[in-house]
């Protein structure tokens, strides 16, 4: 009977959960469109999780890129169509590795801070505060990250995609060999509209997606199982506001990939 | 109570888990008046603001601010009855990573549309009020607690609430804080003429600000009464509270 009780006590606890985080995407999106609207907060949230990332989202796409060229001209070599190098690199970028890559390092950057500031805020009582001044937490505190989170996530994945495809040509042509010319032109010719349509939604996706799992996880931390007080409960809640960014984008990625292919 | 009852509590009852902390409270807090409540640490007075402040629903009963049932309103009728509310948390709950000038600015920047110049006067008015202007730009965590306190006093008085809480004011502060800070509420209410509901265990200091008296014990409360009546109850566990916390002095016939 306990073990039945158990379970109920989960399923109750993550229908909840469920509930919560909808209603928190609710009140975070109409917040975000109703005035009045205050342009210094998501300046300052968009210098937070998109300018600080730009250097982690430089390397690890330089790096993509680099190790793309490498697999890449090898394989291709196995059929002799090395010529195929860029659009290859292009491609895998554009449609797939920059907007998931990109997402990845946001959360683990930015979204991590997001979770425990928010999380702190709750557990020392400033946002009971807010809600006591009459001031909506909503507005305040999340609709600026969300904001900053759709200005962001869409401009680090392009340069993740133009990093990542001179990291391919700096390996693929200039280590290995392969035609400079026809590295660019196999890019000109096989990406079009449809590849960088495909990747701008995603990582707009994944935008959203990494602001409402980090924000709501932080701002509901008092509401977590296993008591959510203290430091402890906060870090915690960062851990699993990580943990659950990361394998949302990986789900959701195929999800997009399979509706907008 | 000739005055009028600005907030009105029921029957109100809140357990948490099988802890049942509230076990049918009933208050009425007097408009203008300094209503103060008392009791043991962990018995649940903080969770009786949070229930005014509509911060947590009761499990049964009705609070009523305004006239209103807190927790049945719409979430803008809680936002405008917000507006009359200033709170002093027990933490002061500033925000850490502001200023105390932009702690107590936030407010006004964001609830009304005063320019930066006239903020700028009634907060520094606001903090001179609290012999704290020279702490403008330090962050909450490079204060005292009694500055921490007063900054949080300060907040919670710059758009001129008619309601304040105070959530043990003086909890963790020494002899001289403490009365600075009393010094400072009685002044400010002077001036301002706010109601008062203060949470506090610090007996009998407390009885010289109070108006009411109210004491929750066991989960309920034990009668809302003037300091004088309350020493004087005939009540046996008000009797048992103010000799455990003041001693027979307070209890004698020449302290009468």
């Amino acid at each position: 009977m306990k073990y039945f009780e158990k379970i109920g006590t989960y399923a109750l606890y993550y229908v909840n959960e469920a509930g919560r985080m909808g209603i928190f995407l609710f009140h975070s999106a109409l917040n975000m469109v109703k005035p009045p609207y205050k342009m210094f907060p998501v300046i300052k949230q968009t210098y937070i999780i998109g300018t600080l990332s730009i250097f982690v989202i430089l390397f690890t796409g330089a790096f993509t890129g680099m190790v793309l060229g490498l697999q890449g001209y090898h394989t291709l070599s196995k059929f002799g169509a090395e010529g195929l190098l860029g659009s290859a690199v292009s491609l895998s970028l554009i449609r797939e590795l920059g907007p998931v890559l990109a997402a990845l390092m946001v959360t683990g950057r930015a979204g991590s801070a997001m979770c425990a500031e928010i999380g702190v805020m709750r557990i020392s009582e400033q946002i009971d505060a807010l809600e006591c001044m009459a001031i909506d937490p909503h507005k305040y505190i999340v609709a600026p990250k969300f904001i900053a989170g759709i200005i962001s996530l869409p401009l680090l994945t392009a340069i993740f995609d133009v990093v990542g495809i001179f990291g391919g040509y700096l390996v693929g042509v200039g280590l290995l060999g392969a035609n400079e010319g026809m590295y660019f032109s196999s890019i000109y010719k096989d990406v079009d509209f449809n590849d960088v349509y495909m990747g701008f939604v995603k990582s707009l996706c994944f935008g959203v997606l990494i602001v409402w799992i980090c924000s709501a996880k932080g701002f509901f931390v008092h509401l977590s199982r296993g008591g959510g007080f203290g430091a402890e409960g906060v870090s915690r809640v960062t851990t699993d506001a990580v943990v659950l960014s990361s394998v949302s984008i990986l789900v959701f990625d195929y999800f997009l990939t399979s509706v907008l292919l | 109570m000739k005055e009028p009852v600005i907030v009105q509590l029921t029957d109100v009852r809140k357990s948490y888990g099988r802890q049942e902390v509230l076990k049918g409270i009933n208050l009425s807090i007097v408009e203008g008046k300094t209503t103060v409540i008392i009791g043991a640490s962990g018995q649940g007075k903080s969770q009786i603001i949070k229930h005014i402040l509509g911060l947590v629903k009761p499990d049964s009963g009705r609070v009523v601010v305004y006239g209103k049932e807190i927790n049945k309103v719409s979430k803008r009728e809680l936002k405008e009855i917000r507006t009359h509310f200033g709170v002093l948390f027990q933490n002061a709950a500033l925000f850490d990573s502001m200023t105390v000038y932009d702690n107590v600015a936030l407010p006004l920047r964001e609830r009304t549309k005063k320019p930066e110049a006239e903020i700028n006067r009634i907060v520094n008015e606001k903090l001179a009020l609290m012999d704290i202007e020279e702490s403008n730009d330090k962050y909450p965590a490079q204060l005292s607690g009694g500055m921490r306190k007063r900054v949080g006093l300060a907040r919670a008085l710059v758009l001129d609430p008619k309601i304040i809480f105070f959530d043990e004011p003086t909890t963790g502060l020494d002899v001289a804080k403490s009365n600075e800070i009393y010094r400072v509420f009685s002044r400010t209410q002077a001036k301002l003429g706010y109601t008062s509901v203060i949470v506090s265990h610090d007996v009998p200091k407390i009885f010289k600000l109070a108006d009411y008296v109210a004491l929750l014990h066991n989960g309920v409360i034990q009668g809302c009464l003037t300091p004088e009546e309350f020493q004087l109850s005939d009540d046996p566990v008000i009797r048992e509270f103010v000799e455990t916390t003041m001693g027979p002095l307070y209890s004698s016939e020449m302290e009468v």
